[in-house]
This record gives structure tokens, C-alpha cells and sequence, in this order.
């Protein structure tokens, strides 16, 4: 059976920069496997800008942002195979992919970093009633059609959800001749960036409804109309709030999975609210020498802070490849509480851990004047004050490794929000 | 005077700021920090906007590219930038920062090619 | 304009006018299958339970019984003569409480009545032994061994391809008018030009009173009645492993859950009876219901992962039993209607019954040539690895993965196209390949799909429709 040291399935933002930081750390024999015909993942089709603020100190597009690594990834000269499909991993990390030149090959990892991305969510999980006519697009694949391949999916749009993808659509279809009638979000908050509201809604007068959702879809053939109204605290329609759009199109912007069919597949652990694996803080998922990063780990706001991961799980899987023995350390748990949904790593080895690790999280709810407080084993070590926080925005504390030499006993980190008195 | 209302993009607290403009004299309330007043200065005296879209090519791997104008243009000009990128028409190959419009419905501004497209026959 | 004469027009392409047509097609005769949609499998055929029903459920003596009992028991052999997914997996009907047990009884002796195998009566620990997540509640169960499920799709474009296969000419997008008695038969009036036929079969599912009511006096009235599902994803299809039904009592009608052929878990369905012949719109308080009412059954129905729901129309006629033969008052006109559950099950037994009449009314004889197997879509994905390894050499367009979700790649696509009777919408794709059918429904692989249709037939993007025409995807190039 043919072997590579690492083996990074997806050729995204997260598998390039964990390839790139991978070679850098010294592995060699390092291999891509990209599903699509190109590599960049989906910030192909994010043409907008915005993008790598953090990274390169510039405002890039989706396409110049992946154009850099991937340049980076060629000057490394990283072998890669595009249009391939792995259809299986094995515990003991045998990857089996297909593609036409190749047919099904199985291959055997040294490690394997997992960088497969998210998917939108689809109408039947949002449970919309009404016809299924043609005209209902998640968002993403209105974006893809109308940005690669030039077609128009509809001329007067109603979307659902102010995620950011709903947002930059919902400009995109507007510059391009359609009309956006209203943009409905269930929550009593927008999940996207205050910048996409005003530069995508509000520079087109374009309307946010918020605390609004589709109770009705339009239309047997291809959708004629859209019935949204307003929902409750309970989130459910308020009956007589209903108020009818005609339009031909409805877009989703409802939110984003993680892909990880491969990962249940190999019967990883995963942690329900992220639906990502559960990972230490070297990103190990609880299969040895399977690494994960980027939106399959947990769904990002920001591709900088993929990239930053990524190029974490690209060093962690190289010192897995080049180590010689390992000597498992005190391994405590990180729990998120009171408005922190969770935590990126859920686990650390504190004695094994480098030498600052970055915990990300998403907080429940639109708090003002909150702190996020750290505690190992009930004792407030940090506390970082926040003007505020969403649900939209990932947050960040970074723990050092020399602030465990006081706590030889430590079982728990909590991660909490707290109120300003 | 004139008062006009914007919420402020500089992060998610998303200040509304209420700008009041008495000849030359512009004042900023609602902000929490100076980004703030910043913001809703150029917001009122001179708005602008980097437009991103994509163009038709021919013997690309696809049937669009994508592209954006180097710099920002005033946001008033934003459909006749839009009109004037609708209407190119490009051969590949194209590189990144290849201009395929020199200067966008006179803003002086050009429209670069924001990816990489081989020439597919 | 005048056009062909046929011996036998079929009126509708659903699973009963595709297993009739497959049926005659065993005969000396020239037969025509007329579908309104773009496709087979588009009506009552296309939304439904899935389910291949044991037959206790209808009275003794009725059609419905006999030929339920009869399709159920050739199903295994059909759906390895046309390589359709098909699995018994057992039908359980729960009853709830000791005062409903005299009804779970009676079921039971009809279902014996009837001549379905092996049925009997657990208690309810013996039932949750069986399948660990049935309510606590219960406190007994009819099992029925013979229950099984089935692919409504694969099973009625089984039959259909089969058909065309054995000469009959299927007629898409061809709406019947009016329907006029000639002296050679029939004239049927369609969108498309008139047909001249012989004998007439009605099968139009919904509508088979309105074709009906063209020719005869005795008049028929089908009410089309709606029933909404909830689909969910295939990590949820093994919470039970066979049919789960309610036995109908002080809970109402009831609601089943089961795993389907392809291993999704399928939760429905209500029954609202509506005049509207099209109305196939899901509503939030059926959702609801249907969910509701799963968990009387079945406990942690892990609704979080539903995929998708949607809701289909049973062709219920006043009388509550098949109508099944020649029309009293216009010889030559062979009805198929008021077809609703157990429907799919009868199907193939309806296909003989009705060709049977026929062929002896026409007095024709087989023909020698007629080929009864048909070779199946090839599923790349559930192949042993040097199986798909082989495939993909010699069809390299098998190791382009274009559906992630399931699995589907090109080459299954373009089989699904230029196979008999291929596909020329999304949907006629969908229901052929399942292309588009996972948990993404199609988020990503919708556009590289449109385009393999499109290079494959010549049909434009901006004409490809997701079903019939009306329902173009996209409104042009920007």
C-alpha cells in the first residue's frame, strides 16, 4: 500500500495552510486530496471583499485570499489531487479516495488532518412549510451559479437569515438587476457583521426584518411568493403578523454544518454543539494521528482564524509524524458555561501542551457588558471585559502553559461569561 | 442643518450614530470611540465603496472571473460601475491584478481581475 | 391531426399505469402510456408511505385484500427480475391500551383471513425486544413478518423502463383533454394531437374520476387526500429497524414511522381530504402532527435531523375500495381507480388482474419475445471496492463524485439520462440516482448536475427544469 506521511483531505482555506505549515515543520511527504477541480475550497465563489485583515494585514477577495496560499503551497511544492473524493478513512488511518485517472486507490496516512469544511443547511431542516417549487436556493449555491457561472437564479429574492453569506448575497443579486424584497431573520439579532449590514442591506434599502421567519412558500412550479411573519420569544409565527411577498426566488442563509461524514464514519468522538470532532489542544481528534481544523472542526466567522488553526494542525500532525515517543501528560478538560456554548479545544495535556494554546468559542446570545472568566477548578484565574458579545463572532482566550505550574492537581478549565456589576 | 442617522460597521457593538452638519461644522453623536466618528464624517462628506463582481471570459475553465476595482469608488457610482463591468468581455489567460478596465465610469479607478484563469480550449 | 392507432392507451405513468403497461406489454398489442408530467412517478407514485403493507388492514373478500396479499408476494421475485430496491422487514402495529386489544385482535384475524404468513400477537415487552425504542406504552403488537418497504421510484421506473423496453411508447407532458367513444374504441384528446385507441386504461391516479366521468354515466368521485412527512437523515434510520403503525383507535389515524429501502427514517403520514387535485403543500400544524404522533410510538424520534419533509396525495374514492375493470356503461374502458394504500403493494398484482381482462376482451396471445428482467442503475458506491475499481477503469466518469451526500457520481448521472425513458428533469434525476436526495438536498451538486443534464441532452440552463415546465431553475444569465 502506497504511504504518505501526512494526508490533508480538502484543499480549502484550512487544508492549504496546514499543508504549507506542515512542510515548513520539516515533513516531506505531504498529500492533498481536493473534491473540487481547483483548489481554494469555497472562497472561489466569495468574490466579495473583506478577507485576510488579520493575515496579511490587506482587504483581500475570497479568490486573492486562497490565490496566496495556494501559491504558497506550489513554492512548497505540495502534491495535491484534484477532482478526488475520499470515500473512507480507517482508524488505523487508511484513506480510501476516488477519482477518473486513478480509480479507487486506498492509501496509508502517517497522519491525517481532517479539512473538509461546513455545508449550508438545508429547507427541510428548517422545516418551512409549503410547495417545493423550483427557486429555493441555500444561498451558497445561488452564489456559486451566479459568481462562476453567470447565471441569474431569480430576478425579485426574499431571503431568510442575515447570516453573512444572506447578506453578500443579497448585494450581489441586488448589483446585478434583482430586486431583494426583504431580508427575514428568526433570531432578534443578526448572525452577520454589523459592516455586511450596512454595506449590503442598508446601502440598498433593502429591509431586515429581525425576529421574522417563512411560515408559507408560494407557487407549484417555480415559487410566485413568500409569507413571512413574525415570531414570539418561543420563535414560533405570531398568528395574524403574516405579510405576503411576491418574489420568484427564496434564499437560505440558515446557518452551517460541519462536513464530517468521514469523521462518524471512523467513529470519532464528536461533540453535539459544534458537530465537529472533539479535539485536544494539539487539535488531535480521539483517533491518534487524526488532526482537525477549520469550519469541519467548527463552523468560523473569520478565514484568518482558519488559517491560524490550520496552521496549528499542520505543526501538531508534523511533530506526530517526526516524534518518537510519547509520553502522555495531565489531560484536563475545557468546559464552556453561563453563555459560552463551548469550547475549541475540548481537552489539553498540560504537560505536552506548547507553550501558549488559543481556546475558541461562541457565546448564546447578544450580551453587553459582559467578562469571559477563566477558572481552573473553580478559581478565576483571568478575566477580559467585553463591550459586547454575539453569537456571530468567534471569541478567543489563549492559556499559557506556565500558568499550570500552580495547579499540579488541575482536572477543569471553565470558560464563562460573566456580568459587569 | 441636516441630521441623518447611521449604524456604525467599526465592530459589532454597532453604535447608531447620529451625525448633525451645520455648514462646515459636522458633529458626531452615538459613538463609543473615535473609529466611530470617523466613520460617519466620511460616511456623510464622502462615501465610499470597493464593488466586487465577476466578468464574462472566453476560454476560461469557467464562464465568469472574478474582479473588483482597485480601490474605492463613491458609492453613488456604484450601478454605473456595476454597468460598466456587465458589459466586458475578456479572453483568458488573466492573472490576479490584470486590469480589464482602466478607468471605471470616471472614477479614475481601475477594475482588476481578482483570480487566476488559465486559457481552457 | 390523426394520430396513431393503439390497441391499448394507458392514462397515467404512475407505479399502477407503468406495472399495467409492463403487464400488457407481455401481449400481442401496441400500447401507449400517457403522462401529464415530464416524467413517471410524478403524481401519488412519487409521494407516499413506501411501504409494501403485509394486507390485514383491508376486509376480507375486497380487491383491496386480494391484491394486496398477492403484490406483496410477488415482490421478491419482481424486484430481482428488475433489480429494484425491495426489503421485508417486518410490519409491527402497535395498540396503546387493553381497551383498544379487542381491535389489535380483530386485525390480526383478518390479517389471517386474508392469507398473510405468519402473523401474530406479541406483548408489549416481546415488542421492545424487537426494537428497543418502542414506547413504554405499549402493551401489545400485530407483527406481520411479510411487511416490508420499498423504493416507490426505483420499483415504478422499474416497471416502466421494462415496458418500454417490451414496445410500449411513453408519452410525456401529454395531458388527456376529453376522451370521446368512436367506433373503433376511443379518441383521446390530448395537448399533444388526438390518440386513437382500442381499450382504455384508466390510471390516472387523482384525476382517474375526471377521466372516468369523460365516458361514463356512473359517475366517480376520487378526493384527493393529503398526507405530510417528515424525512430524516440516514444517521436516524436505524432508531427502528421495521414498519412501526398504530393501531387506529382513541388516537385517531395513525402515524407511522419506518426506515425506508435506502436507510433514511420516514415519519408521517396525516390525512387531510382536500378538493384541490395539485395541492401537495406541507402546512406547519400537519409537520407537527405527524411528528407529535411518531413519538406515541416511538421514543427519541431524533427530529433535529429531519432533511426534508413533503406531503403527497392518496387517491381516495367514496366507496374505500379498488375500482378495478371495465366500465359498466363503456365497453372497452378499463378503470384503475380510487388506488390509495395499499396501493404500491398491489401494483404488480393490479398489473396482472387488468392486463388479464384485457387481453382476453382483445383476445390476443403473448408474444414469445418478451423480456420479463431488466438490468438495474449501477451503484457505484455500495459496489465491493475491486468491483468499483474495475467500473471506474473501464467508465472513468464513475470516480467523479458529484452528490457527496450519497455518494452519486457522474457516470450514475449520465446513466440516468440515457438509460430508457431517461431522465430530462432534477427531479427525474433525483428519483433515478438519488442525486440531490441527502442531507445537503442538493446544496452542492444541483449546479454540476444541471450542467451534465444539459451537455448530455442540449437542453439550455436556463430551460432545464426542476420538474415540469413552469419550474426553470434559473431566470437566465445575468
Amino acid at each position: 500500500m502506497i504511504q504518505h506521511d501526512i494526508v490533508i483531505i480538502g484543499g480549502g482555506p484550512a487544508g492549504l495552510a496546514a499543508a504549507v505549515a506542515a512542510r515548513k515543520a520539516g515533513v516531506q511527504d505531504i498529500l492533498i486530496l481536493e473534491r473540487d477541480g481547483v483548489l481554494g475550497g469555497i472562497l472561489n465563489q466569495c468574490i466579495h471583499n473583506g478577507f485576510g485583515l488579520h493575515t496579511f494585514k490587506e482587504e483581500l477577495t475570497g479568490p486573492e485570499y486562497a490565490a496566496r496560499f495556494i501559491e504558497m503551497a506550489k513554492e512548497e511544492n505540495i502534491p495535491y489531487k484534484l477532482n478526488t473524493m475520499v470515500i473512507d478513512i480507517s482508524k488505523d488511518r487508511e484513506v480510501a479516495f476516488i477519482n477518473k485517472e486513478e480509480g479507487l486507490q486506498v492509501i496509508k496516512a502517517g497522519a491525517v488532518i481532517l479539512a473538509m469544511g461546513c455545508r449550508e443547511r438545508p429547507r427541510g431542516a428548517l422545516n418551512i412549510p409549503g410547495y417545493r417549487p423550483a427557486g429555493i436556493y441555500s444561498a451558497g449555491t445561488a452564489q456559486r451559479l451566479m459568481n462562476m457561472e453567470g447565471y441569474m437564479v431569480g430576478k425579485e429574492v426574499v431571503i431568510l437569515g442575515s447570516g453573512d453569506i444572506g447578506l453578500i448575497m443579497a448585494r450581489r443579486m441586488t448589483l446585478e438587476g434583482a430586486t431583494v424584497k426583504v431580508v427575514a431573520e428568526l433570531m432578534p439579532y443578526s448572525g452577520g457583521l454589523k459592516r455586511n449590514i450596512v454595506q449590503c442591506l442598508d446601502d440598498f434599502n433593502i429591509p431586515l426584518k429581525l425576529s421574522h421567519t417563512v411560515v408559507n412558500i408560494h407557487g407549484k412550479e417555480r415559487v410566485t411568493g413568500i409569507t413571512i411573519a413574525e415570531v414570539g420569544p418561543d420563535r414560533k409565527p405570531v398568528p395574524g403578523t403574516e405579510e405576503y411577498y411576491s418574489c420568484d426566488t427564496l434564499l437560505l442563509s440558515c446557518g452551517l454544518i460541519p462536513e464530517n461524514e468521514l469523521t462518524r464514519g471512523m467513529g470519532v468522538a464528536m461533540n453535539p454543539v459544534t458537530s465537529g470532532p472533539m479535539v485536544n489542544d494539539k487539535l488531535e481528534t480521539g483517533t491518534e494521528g487524526v488532526f482537525a481544523c477549520g469550519n469541519v472542526l467548527h463552523v468560523h466567522d473569520l478565514v484568518d482564524y482558519v488559517s491560524e488553526e490550520a496552521t496549528l494542525a499542520g505543526k501538531d500532525a508534523a511533530a506526530f509524524v517526526n516524534q518518537t515517543e510519547k509520553v502522555a501528560g495531565r489531560v484536563v478538560t475545557l468546559t464552556g458555561e453561563n453563555g459560552v456554548r463551548y469550547t475549541v479545544p475540548q481537552s489539553m495535556d498540560i504537560d505536552n501542551m506548547n507553550p501558549l494554546v488559543t481556546v475558541r468559542f461562541r457565546v448564546g446570545d447578544v450580551y453587553k457588558d459582559r467578562s469571559i472568566c477563566v477558572y481552573y477548578d473553580g478559581k478565576l484565574i483571568s478575566k477580559m471585559k467585553k463591550k459586547v458579545l454575539a453569537p456571530g463572532e468567534m471569541e478567543q482566550v489563549i492559556l499559557k502553559k506556565e500558568s499550570f505550574e500552580e495547579y499540579p492537581e488541575l482536572k477543569e478549565i471553565v470558560i464563562r461569561t460573566e456580568e459587569e456589576k | 442643518m441636516e441630521t441623518r442617522e447611521f449604524t456604525c460597521i467599526g465592530c459589532p457593538l454597532g453604535c447608531q450614530l447620529t451625525v448633525t452638519m451645520n455648514a462646515d461644522d459636522i458633529t458626531v453623536t452615538g459613538n463609543t470611540c473615535p473609529r466611530g466618528e470617523a466613520y460617519a464624517k466620511k460616511e456623510v462628506t464622502n462615501p465610499t465603496r470597493i464593488v466586487t463582481s465577476s466578468v464574462v471570459i472566453k476560454h476560461g475553465p469557467l464562464a465568469r472571473v472574478s474582479v473588483k476595482t482597485a480601490n474605492d469608488i463613491p458609492k453613488g457610482k456604484i450601478f454605473d460601475v456595476m454597468k460598466e463591468i456587465r458589459e466586458t468581455v475578456i479572453e483568458a489567460p488573466v492573472a490576479i491584478g490584470d486590469v480589464v478596465i482602466a478607468d471605471v465610469a470616471g472614477t479614475g479607478v481601475p477594475v482588476i481581475i481578482t483570480k487566476n484563469a488559465e486559457r481552457v480550449s | 391531426m390523426i394520430g396513431n392507432m393503439y390497441d391499448v392507451t394507458v392514462i397515467g405513468g404512475g407505479v399502477i399505469g407503468s406495472a399495467i403497461a409492463r403487464e400488457l406489454s407481455k401481449y400481442q398489442m401496441n400500447i401507449c402510456v400517457l403522462e401529464k408530467e415530464e416524467d413517471v412517478c410524478s403524481g401519488t407514485s412519487k409521494a407516499n408511505s413506501a411501504i409494501v403493507h403485509a394486507g390485514y388492514d383491508a376486509m376480507p373478500g375486497t380487491l383491496k385484500a386480494k391484491l394486496n396479499v398477492e403484490g406483496n408476494a410477488m415482490m421478491d421475485q419482481l424486484s430481482k427480475d428488475l433489480e429494484f430496491d425491495f426489503k421485508r422487514n417486518t410490519s409491527i402495529v402497535l395498540c396503546f391500551s387493553e381497551e383498544d386489544r379487542p381491535n389489535l385482535v380483530k386485525l390480526y384475524e383478518r390479517g389471517v383471513a386474508n392469507g398473510v404468513p405468519g402473523v401474530k400477537i406479541l406483548n408489549g415487552d416481546e415488542v421492545r425486544e424487537l426494537e428497543p425504542n418502542v414506547s413504554k406504552t405499549v402493551v401489545a403488537a400485530l407483527l406481520a413478518p411479510t411487511g416490508g418497504i420499498v423504493c416507490p421510484f426505483g420499483l415504478t421506473i422499474a416497471l416502466a423502463e421494462n415496458a418500454c423496453e417490451n414496445g410500449v411508447e411513453f408519452k410525456f407532458n401529454t395531458e388527456v383533454k376529453n376522451i370521446a367513444k368512436t367506433d373503433e374504441g376511443f379518441s383521446v384528446e390530448t395537448n399533444q394531437g388526438t390518440i386513437r385507441s382500442k381499450y382504455i386504461v384508466n390510471a390516472a391516479g387523482v384525476y382517474a374520476d375526471v377521466m372516468h366521468n369523460m365516458v361514463s354515466s356512473k359517475k366517480l368521485h376520487i378526493v384527493p387526500r393529503r398526507g405530510e412527512y417528515c424525512l430524516l437523515d440516514k444517521e436516524a434510520g436505524k432508531h427502528v429497524s421495521a414498519t412501526i403503525f398504530q393501531l387506529p383507535g382513541k388516537y385517531g389515524k395513525g402515524i407511522l414511522v419506518t426506515p425506508t429501502v435506502h436507510g433514511n427514517l420516514l415519519v408521517g403520514p396525516t390525512a387531510v381530504d382536500q378538493d384541490d387535485k395539485e395541492n401537495t403543500a406541507t402546512t406547519a400544524e400537519g409537520l407537527a402532527e405527524a411528528c407529535e404522533k411518531a413519538t406515541l410510538s416511538v421514543d427519541g424520534v431524533p427530529f433535529r435531523q429531519v432533511i426534508t419533509s413533503f406531503s403527497g396525495l392518496r387517491a381516495h374514492e367514496d366507496g374505500d375500495e379498488f375500482i378495478i375493470g371495465e366500465a359498466e356503461d363503456a365497453p372497452g374502458f378499463f378503470d384503475a381507480a380510487g388506488i390509495e394504500s395499499p396501493g404500491l403493494s398491489s401494483a404488480p398484482a393490479i398489473g396482472v388482474y387488468l392486463a388479464e381482462m384485457i387481453a382476453n376482451k382483445a383476445v390476443v396471445s403473448k408474444k414469445a419475445e418478451f423480456k420479463a428482467t431488466r438490468k438495474g442503475f449501477v451503484k457505484a458506491a455500495s459496489l465491493p471496492v475491486e468491483e468499483r475499481a474495475e467500473l471506474i477503469k473501464e467508465r472513468p466518469d464513475y470516480g467523479t463524485i458529484i452528490c457527496r451526500c450519497e455518494n452519486i457520481s457522474e457516470g450514475e448521472i449520465v446513466d440516468a439520462i440515457n438509460r430508457p425513458l431517461g431522465a430530462r428533469s432534477m427531479d427525474a434525476i433525483k428519483r433515478r440516482v438519488r442525486q440531490g436526495m441527502g442531507r445537503c438536498q442538493g446544496g452542492f451538486c444541483t449546479p454540476k448536475a444541471m450542467e451534465i443534464l444539459s451537455r448530455e441532452t442540449g437542453i439550455k440552463m436556463e430551460e432545464i427544469c426542476k420538474n415540469r415546465k413552469g419550474s426553470e431553475l434559473i431566470k437566465g444569465e445575468e
